[in-house]
């Protein structure tokens, strides 16, 4: 009977095709505007990590002076290096990294055969654990050892990107490779690593490129590195030496990877007692204020989707809402104009259903063709993201899902616009139709 | 067959109750051609529309080939409809969309028959009104005549029962309405009942039995338009 109906639909399409064309460039037009907002917001807060989005968490202490305390503030956006450093030696989660930006500039090994001169890089100065945390995918070689971040040792884990662009290969393991003039011996070459949000360091872009080397914290530190973030200091007017271990002065991310309930609750309390113990020694001036929150959390509350594309987002959804009402419009107006034949069939034996079936299938078969037209409008419209100049453009693709989203709002859309016009025609009276033809 | 008793149906508004049949009993049997007169705002239509199940009626039983209609759900009513009622209005009522094979495919779309048997009985109904040259027309290329035989068509491609024809031929010069009336004497001595409304005298005079409905009462009329008193145990007519 579906066949039937969709024979009946093409048919009726063909006759009123002024309105069945008005009809199809509404929800075309509301299904491609939501489509592309939809999908950039989709790409935007996306989960970055999977799986273990609700196992890593972004740790928070409050290290500043008692002046200008509020009480329920929050505490700052990152860590103290003294901080980092002691929790990273307590070590009471199953894994911690702490970790900061940088950019480096990087050139193979003056023997090399090679013309490419020395060219800057995105970098991140961080601990061992940050590829197991991060399930940061190896090519070749592995990440270093606690051993390594101990005695600050002049290894570096980078990109397969990277590794193509300086050695044509990603079989580089033990090679060397020189950061910021030091020679540092390959140790790893890692697969593309782009999560978006970057969300381990909201500090830089937040939807930029991503990191293409990698090396451990205490060297960067040892080796005075380039920090790229940002940095706040309290306390004195001008702090000598802002990166020091002493420094009052916070600009480094700390993560921790907690598997249970359990370890949250335990980590917290680490945490709480571990501020006591700074503030007997005279270090923290306030009362312990902590924050342990997971990705999705960590994410939410620095509002890493751009308020913009929210709003652009409402605003295309009522776009697509005003299409819908139109289109509710033209189908009402469509399927009362039809009244004739609607008695004539329930004259013929059509029940209520039969009729209402039939003009669903109708209002959907118009949702499937504005809904492909939609998707033609999505790709265009995302076409033109691609072409602004923000750093998430080149994200702005459709994916399967978001492709299937969009068949399905389209067919929800129509199918919903018809429901009413098609129960409105469902319970026209045979009767009357009949005899005033 | 077909037996009315006691119906009546009242049209309420908030501000007026319409009477359109009062306490109308009828019975019609196998094989009746029965014409339905009377005046215009009489109640025939109504009646018609009760009759084939396209009105609810508000007081009162009907039964349909064994059938208590009153108890049924739209779903049933409608199946009954397919089933047993086949329908030819005045002013034609094709579906202008579709072909005249199409038309006729109408209410075999409601069965559950498989494409070979519609296409059997479509053929077989065309071949009856002597249109199977004009399968593929639609209506606005047929004559009124010939859209009217379109319609017996359908409403016989199904194989009812009772025929309910209101005003058949209401739109059709005198020669298209005696080819129609041709047509649904025809249908009648192979035994389907035949319920005609009409007001035209001449037309209810071929029927071999009239009945007259006034303010919505149903009267049997002798061959001079005179009532007739039936035995009630034949109800055939009752006020």
């Amino acid at each position: 009977m579906l066949g039937y109906y969709f024979d009946l639909a093409l048919r009726s399409l063909k006759r009123h095709r002024g309105l069945t064309v008005l009809m199809i460039v509404a929800i075309a037009f509301g299904v491609g505007a939501s489509m592309t907002t939809l999908t950039v917001l989709h790409v935007l807060s996306a989960d970055p990590i999977p799986g273990k989005s609700d196992k890593l968490f972004y740790v928070q202490l409050d290290a500043r002076h008692a002046d200008s305390f509020t009480p329920g503030q929050e505490p700052t956006d990152q860590m103290t290096r003294f901080d980092s450093e002691t929790m990273l030696r307590d070590a009471r989660a199953p894994h911690q990294a702490m970790m900061t930006g940088g950019r480096a500039a990087v050139e193979l090994d003056h023997d090399a055969a090679t013309k490419l001169l020395p060219f800057d890089v995105e970098a991140r100065w961080t601990s061992a654990d940050f590829f197991t945390m991060f399930d940061v995918k190896f090519l070749a070689g592995a990440p270093w050892t606690a051993a390594d971040d101990q005695k600050a040792a002049r290894v570096v884990v980078i990109t397969k990107a990277l590794a193509e662009k300086l050695f044509g290969s990603t079989q580089v393991v033990g090679r060397p490779l020189r950061v910021e003039g030091t020679e540092m011996r390959i140790v790893g070459v890692i697969d593309a690593f782009r999560p978006v949000p970057h969300f381990y360091d909201l500090n830089t872009d937040n939807f930029g490129m991503g990191d293409q080397v990698f090396v451990p914290f205490s060297t960067s530190v040892e080796l005075k590195l380039h920090v790229d973030g940002s940095m706040s200091c309290w306390g004195e007017d001008n702090v000598a030496d802002a990166e020091g271990l002493n420094a009052p002065c916070d600009w480094i991310q700390y993560w921790v990877e907690l598997d249970t309930t359990d370890q949250v609750a335990a980590y917290r309390d680490y945490l709480v007692s571990y501020s006591e113990d700074q503030a007997k020694v005279g270090r923290f001036q306030r009362p312990p204020n902590v924050r342990l929150r997971d990705v999705p959390e960590h994410l939410d509350h620095n509002k890493v989707v751009p308020n913009d594309v929210k709003l652009q987002t409402w605003i295309a959804l009522g776009f697509l809402l005003v299409c819908l009402v139109n289109t509710v419009g033209l189908l009402l107006t469509k399927f009362l104009r039809r009244s004739g034949e609607i008695g004539v069939r329930r004259a013929l034996g059509a029940s209520k259903r039969a009729i209402f079936v039939q003009l669903l299938v109708e209002s959907g078969s118009i949702g499937l063709v504005g809904g492909v037209l939609g998707l033609g409008l999505a790709w265009l419209g995302l076409l033109a993201v691609r072409h602004q100049p923000t750093s998430y453009a080149d994200l702005a693709h459709l994916d399967l899902p978001m492709l299937a989203l969009t068949f399905a709002l389209a067919i929800v859309t129509s199918v919903l616009a018809g429901i009413l016009p098609a129960w409105r025609g469902c319970q026209i009276a045979p009767a009357i139709q009949l005899k005033s033809n | 067959m077909f037996r009315m008793k006691d119906v009546s149906k009242i049209y309420r508004t908030e501000m007026v109750e319409t009477h359109a049949l009062r306490d109308l009993s009828l019975v019609v049997n196998e094989g009746e051609f029965v014409a339905v007169t009377g005046p215009s705002g009489s109640g025939k239509t109504t009646f018609l529309n009760i009759a084939g199940l396209l009105e609810e009626l508000t007081h009162g039983e009907y039964t349909l080939d064994g059938v208590d209609v009153k108890a049924l759900d739209d779903r049933a009513r409608s199946h009954l409809r397919n089933e047993k009622l086949g329908f030819v209005f005045q002013s034609f009522n094709l579906i202008p969309d579709l072909n005249v094979f199409d038309n006729v495919d109408v209410p075999l779309r409601y069965r559950k028959l498989t494409r070979g048997e519609r296409k059997k009985r479509i053929d077989a109904a065309l071949e009856r009104v002597g249109l199977a040259s004009r399968a593929k027309h639609f209506p606005a290329e047929l004559s009124g005549g010939q859209q009217q035989r379109v319609a017996i068509a359908r409403a016989i491609a199904g194989e009812p029962k009772i025929l309910l024809a209101d005003e058949p031929t209401g739109n059709l010069d005198s020669q298209m309405a005696r080819e129609v009336m041709g047509l649904l004497e025809e249908l009648n001595a192979q035994n389907t009942v035949v319920l005609l409304v009409t007001h035209d005298p001449e037309i209810a005079a071929r029927a071999q039995r009239n009945v007259h409905i006034v303010d919505g009462h149903a009267t049997d009329l002798d061959r001079g338009g005179s009532p007739l008193v039936r035995p009630v145990a034949q109800a055939a007519v009752s006020v």
